[in-house]
C-alpha cells in the first residue's frame, strides 16, 4: 500500500498549497525497485515532522508524470512553497532522502 | 554483539543469513539502499532449479521474509568502515557501531556506466540502467540499449513492448546472452541490431536526452541514432572500496577468494558478485550465501 496517495485532482491543495515541505515518491506497482524502497518512506512518513510524504502512482496520475518530466521511477521530489525544491531519481538510502529536505 | 554481521541484503547476504541462522548464530545484515539486491529489477526469473518462474520483486521478498522470520537482523545502514581488533570486529555505520565475531561481505556490484560525458546528469532524462522501472516513460518512442549480455537482451525485449522501435547495440557481433533471448528478440519486427559498434558521445536538447553517436568499430564510421532514451546495459562493477584493508582486490575491485570463501582475513568471509568468479548467477549467489554462512559459523565455534 502506497504513502499517502495523491491525485492530480487534489494536488494543487494537498501539494502546491501546502504549508510544511512535501516529499513526492514517484512509483508503480510493477516497479521492483519502487516497491523495494517503500518501507522506508513509509518509515520516514511515521517519523514525519515540520514536512509530510505523499506518492503519486505513475500509472494512475499520467499528468503529474508529464508535468515533472519524469522518465523513471522512483523519483522523489521535494516540494516546498509550492516550487520545486530537490530531486533525487533510483533508491537512495533513508538519510540521503531526508537530507534532501535540508 | 551479533555472531556475524552480514555487509548486503542481495541474494547472498539473505541466503548467508538463513544459513546462519539455521546454525544458531546470531546475524545482522547491513543494507545501504534496499533489501533484494541487482535481481529485484527482473521481472522473470526462470533459471532457478525448482522454482519454474517467479518475478525477482517477490524471490527478493521470499528471501527477505524468510531470514528474517528465522531471525536475523536486517537493518538499512551502509557499513562504512570496519576494523579488526582484538579478535572482533567493528562495524561503523553513520547511525551505529556495530560489534561481530565475524564478517561476510556480500556487497555485491552496482551497474557499470559508460562513463561518457554527460552520462550522469541525464540519468532519469533519458539515460537509464533499468528498463523495467523506466520503460513504461519511453511509449511510443524510439530508445536505444547498449550490452550484449542477458540484461541487455531482456531490457531490450521488454521495451520492444512499449516502443516504436529499439536499437540493440553491441561491441561484438556475438552475444554473451542465451541463444534462446537472442533468437526471441530477433522475430520481434520493432529490433533492429547494431553490432560491432559502441557509444561515444551522448547528444541533448533542453536537459534532455535527444540522441545517441554510435561508432561501428571495424569500419570507424560514425553515426546519429535519435533516440530519447538509452537504457546501459553493460555489466556490472564491484563497490569494495572501503574494505581494501581486511581483504585483497583483483584488478577490477572483486574482492580475492577461492570456493571455501576466505578472505586473507580470518573471520572475513565474502559471497555472491561482489568476489572474482566465473559465473554470477542467482543459483551461485545463493550457493556462496550457504557455504560462507557455514564457513563463518565454524570459524566461531573454533573461538571458544
Amino acid at each position: 500500500m502506497a504513502t499517502n496517495p495523491v491525485t492530480t485532482a487534489e494536488f494543487e491543495n494537498e501539494v502546491l498549497k501546502s504549508e510544511v515541505p512535501v516529499l513526492l515518491d514517484f512509483w508503480a506497482s510493477w516497479c521492483g525497485p519502487c516497491r523495494m524502497l517503500a518501507p522506508t518512506i513509509e518509515e520516514i512518513a511515521e517519523e514525519a515532522e515540520g514536512f509530510k510524504v505523499m506518492s503519486v502512482n505513475a500509472d494512475e496520475e499520467p499528468a503529474l508524470v508529464q508535468r515533472f518530466g519524469i522518465q523513471g521511477i522512483p523519483t522523489l521530489i521535494v516540494i516546498k512553497d509550492g516550487e520545486e525544491y530537490n530531486r533525487s531519481i533510483g533508491v537512495i538510502p533513508k538519510d540521503d532522502i531526508l537530507a534532501l529536505l535540508d | 554483539m551479533f555472531d556475524i554481521v552480514i555487509i548486503g541484503a542481495g541474494t547472498a547476504g539473505l541466503s548467508a543469513a538463513i544459513y546462519a541462522s539455521r546454525a544458531g548464530k546470531s546475524a545482522l545484515v547491513l543494507e545501504g539502499k534496499a533489501y533484494g539486491g541487482q535481481i529485484i529489477n527482473t521481472p522473470d526469473i526462470e533459471n532457478y532449479p525448482g522454482i519454474a518462474h517467479i518475478s525477482g520483486f517477490d524471490f527478493a521478498t521470499g528471501l527477505y521474509n524468510q531470514a528474517k522470520a528465522l531471525g536475523a537482523v536486517v537493518k538499512m545502514q551502509q557499513a562504512l568502515r570496519i576494523t579488526k581488533a582484538d579478535g572482533r570486529f567493528l562495524v561503523e555505520t553513520r547511525r551505529e557501531t556495530h560489534e561481530a565475531k565475524a564478517v561476510i561481505l556480500a556487497t555485491g556490484a552496482k551497474n557499470r556506466p559508460l562513463g561518457l560525458e554527460k552520462e550522469e546528469a541525464l540519468i532519469g532524462r533519458g539515460i537509464s540502467y533499468c528498463a523495467t522501472c523506466d520503460g513504461m516513460f519511453y511509449r511510443g518512442k524510439t530508445v536505444a540499449v547498449n550490452g550484449g549480455g542477458n540484461t541487455a537482451v531482456e531490457d531490450a525485449m521488454f521495451l520492444t513492448g512499449y516502443c516504436e522501435k529499439v536499437y540493440l547495440i553491441h561491441r561484438r557481433d556475438a552475444f554473451r546472452a542465451d541463444e534462446k533471448e537472442v533468437e526471441r528478440l530477433r522475430e520481434k519486427e520493432n529490433v533492429e541490431f547494431v553490432l560491432d559498434s559502441v557509444v561515444e558521445a551522448l547528444e541533448e536538447t533542453d536537459g534532455r536526452l535527444s540522441g545517441i553517436r554510435v561508432k561501428n568499430v571495424k569500419s570507424g564510421e560514425s553515426s546519429e541514432l535519435p533516440v530519447g532514451g538509452l537504457f546501459i546495459a553493460i555489466g556490472q562493477v564491484p563497490d569494495n572500496g572501503a574494505f581494501q584493508d581486511l581483504v585483497d582486490l583483483d584488478e577490477k575491485g572483486y574482492i580475492i577468494a577461492g570456493e571455501d570463501l576466505k578472505t586473507k582475513t580470518e573471520g572475513v568471509f565474502t559471497a555472491g558478485d561482489c568476489r572474482t568468479k566465473e559465473v554470477r548467477q542467482l543459483t551461485t549467489a545463493a550457493s556462496d550465501g550457504a557455504v560462507a554462512a557455514l564457513a563463518a559459523s565454524k570459524y566461531i565455534d573454533a573461538l571458544t
